[in-house]
């Protein structure tokens, strides 16, 4: 027992101990007192005036978290959909152009707008669910190269026909009043937030105890299996896909509608929300209850990094160092995910 | 816009200085390819090699120490890949993705901690590599104009294909390299590291790709700006999945994929909108892989 405990300790405490150095040195490199940008850090996840600053962590969870869930959907199915980006961007235009241009009182704005929102970011990643099935391009490759498109269009959409000129920047106008979700009391976080509880809680039944959850896992752990207990693959694919999709277009849809009221260029993609969200899956080892945990953890690491920045002038980009040097430390250690083996000598 | 767009020479002078970070990328690609590593972390590594080019090029004061601290940040990002993916057992896509984000976060933070500035740096510290005259190449009717004057990282990459394809082919180490991917057991049996092949396999693609990151920013331009890569890794990864890793085939697809990237920057002039060109390279790119994809699946169905 106690050989056990020392066997698996000792390894997360060499991690530890290298995440700590690294981060020391990057200070040393800024110039900053780690006292300050310790404090900052918390301070800045976690703090704030009237917990503002927790409120934005939250704000920001919503969006990684809900990005996460939907990699989680195809990545358990072995669907290696890293495409989020596009179904995003794809799904948060969609929801400003409804917004906008759809008449009618504010919340049957809003669903019509999450309807499309989703419907675009599924159909996006369907598209590259087809490349696979019927022309042999390699999801991983197909669905990611999907992301530029998408980016240009939506870029192009904000530059011109849709531009709100008078702003000065290529973004659209507002959508009205009555379509913003509204705040939670006494806050500034909109209840986006809940949304995305709700989709956890489904995702996560989805995953674990439903038929069609049950299958898609099936195809992700045994695809020779699956094909030959005559499931329908095909329909498997696809079908994991337009939901993993539409979770990433809902995310697109809230970040209109909550945090943002409009859609400007580059907003959904700077962030990398589409990868912190892979990375998020990919730190539990793709086990649904844990998914939403590390994405907020992620977002606690983001929003501590900007709290640094206002403290002691560390570049907030240490966040996206530590996010990245975490996951490269746990990778050889989750268990349950290998992606890459499963590739033939072709890359399919 | 036309035909005489395609003829006119300044155009065609300008084809090398785009074909030549997708070529030293994808070449790079190709070694991992071909020893059985699947690196999809090329865009990482172009970046760390753009960043580096700048650094060295302006603490130094020569390009070519730009380029050879370029390779060093390859390098590292290489040997990143090795102890993460061969050592301690990282899948090769997780670990991928990790060091495109690392890539992404350590250039900022540090063009920010190191230079004090943010989004872009330039400074006339910071000196770039220039044509190269070649007498002989000079005098070759229609093809010598083309080729001569270009940077010294685009006749590397172009010799360097050609040398891979002879060291795959024919060199005891090429051989074993491609053992480690085609035959790993049988390589391991006949008393070679496999781990040991892959990690310099590693290595080369590092430095290969830290001179792509080079030719971005101290060849094409004299600056670092944030995300410069701008999806060319991804570009290379296609080339190298299309190619299945033979090097003189990604010269082609290099070629093919570089004369629509400069054919985008060219026709921006037109008064299309920006976007419309800067998705070309990638509508070019993604219709090549689906147009190859389904003839492959058709020979084989």
């Amino acid at each position: 027992m106690e050989l056990d405990f020392r066997t698996r300790l000792l390894p997360w405490l060499a991690v530890l101990a290298w995440i700590f150095g690294i981060l020391l040195a990057l200070m040393l490199i800024a110039n900053a007192d780690f006292g300050e940008a310790v404090s900052g850090f918390f301070n800045g996840a976690f703090g704030g005036r009237n917990l503002a600053y927790l409120m934005t962590t939250l704000s920001r969870a919503t969006l990684i978290v809900g990005m996460a869930l939907a990699v989680m959907i195809s990545f358990r199915a072995g669907l290696f959909n890293i495409g989020g980006e596009g179904q995003l961007v794809v799904g948060g235009l969609v929801a400003a152009l409804v917004g906008i241009y759809l008449p009618g009182p504010g919340w049957l704005v809003i669903i019509a707008g999450i309807v499309a929102a989703m419907a675009a970011g599924g159909l996006w990643a369907v598209l590259a669910g087809m490349m696979q099935l019927y022309v042999g391009v390699p999801l991983l490759i197909g669905s990611l190269l999907l992301n530029y498109p998408a980016r240009y269009l939506a870029s192009y959409f904000v530059s011109y026909p849709f531009r709100d000129v008078a702003s000065g920047l290529p973004q659209t106008h507002l959508v009205p009043d009555a379509v913003w979700l509204p705040l939670f009391p006494g806050t500034r976080l909109d209840m986006g937030v809940l949304f995305i509880v709700v989709v956890a809680i489904l995702a996560i039944i989805y995953s674990s105890s439903t038929v069609p959850g049950y299958r898609a896992r099936m195809n992700g752990l045994a695809p020779e299996f699956t094909r030959a207990s005559g499931l329908p693959v095909k329909r498997i694919v696809l079908q994991t896909l337009l939901l993993s999709g539409a979770i990433a277009g809902l995310v697109g849809a809230l970040a209109v509608y909550g945090l943002h009221h409009r859609f400007t260029d580059g907003m959904l993609v700077q962030p990398l929300y589409a990868w912190v969200g892979i990375i998020a899956v990919l730190l539990v080892g793709m086990v649904p209850w844990a998914v939403p945990i590390s994405g907020f953890f992620f977002a606690a690491i983001q929003t501590g990094a900007a709290g640094m920045e206002r403290t002691a002038d560390v570049p907030k980009e240490i966040g996206l160092i530590m996010q990245a040097v975490i996951i490269l430390f746990v990778a050889g250690r989750i268990s349950g995910v290998n992606l890459a083996g499963r590739e033939d000598d072709n890359g399919h | 816009m036309g035909i005489d767009l395609l003829l006119d020479p300044a155009f065609l002078q300008s084809v090398p200085r785009f074909l030549t970070p997708i070529l030293l990328a994808a070449l790079g690609g190709a070694i991992c390819e071909r020893a059985g590593v699947f690196n999809i972390a090329l865009e990482g590594f172009i970046l760390v090699g753009a960043f580096c080019a700048v650094l060295g090029s302006y603490l130094f004061g020569s390009p070519w120490w730009g380029a050879l601290t370029a390779i060093a940040g390859g390098v590292v990002m290489g040997l990143l890949f090795a102890e993460f993916s061969l050592r301690r057992k990282g899948d090769a896509i997780v670990v991928s993705i990790a060091l495109n984000l690392l890539a992404a976060g350590v250039t900022v933070y540090l063009l920010r901690a190191i230079f004090g500035v943010s989004g872009a740096f330039r400074d006339p510290g910071i000196k770039g590599f220039s044509g190269i005259d070649i007498p002989l190449l000079r005098d070759i009717p229609v093809l010598g104009p083309l080729l001569n004057g270009q940077s010294a990282l685009f006749y590397f990459a172009v010799i360097a294909a050609f040398a891979l394809q002879w060291f795959f082919a024919h060199h005891r180490l090429g051989l074993r390299l491609r053992a480690a991917g085609e035959n790993p057991t049988g390589l391991a049996s006949g008393g070679v590291s496999v781990q040991g092949v892959r990690l310099w396999a590693l290595v080369l693609c590092g430095a290969l790709c830290g001179l792509a990151g080079a030719q971005l920013s101290i060849a094409n331009v004299n600056l670092f700006v944030e995300n410069m890569s701008a999806g060319r890794g991804w570009i290379a990864v296609v080339a190298v999945l299309l190619t299945r890793g033979r090097p003189l085939y990604v010269l082609f697809i290099a070629l093919l994929f570089g004369f629509v990237d400069s054919l985008s920057f060219r026709i921006q002039g037109v008064g299309l909108p920006q976007q419309f060109t800067d998705v070309m390279p990638y509508l070019a790119t993604l219709i090549v892989l689906i147009g190859l994809s389904a003839w492959r699946k058709s020979k084989t169905a």
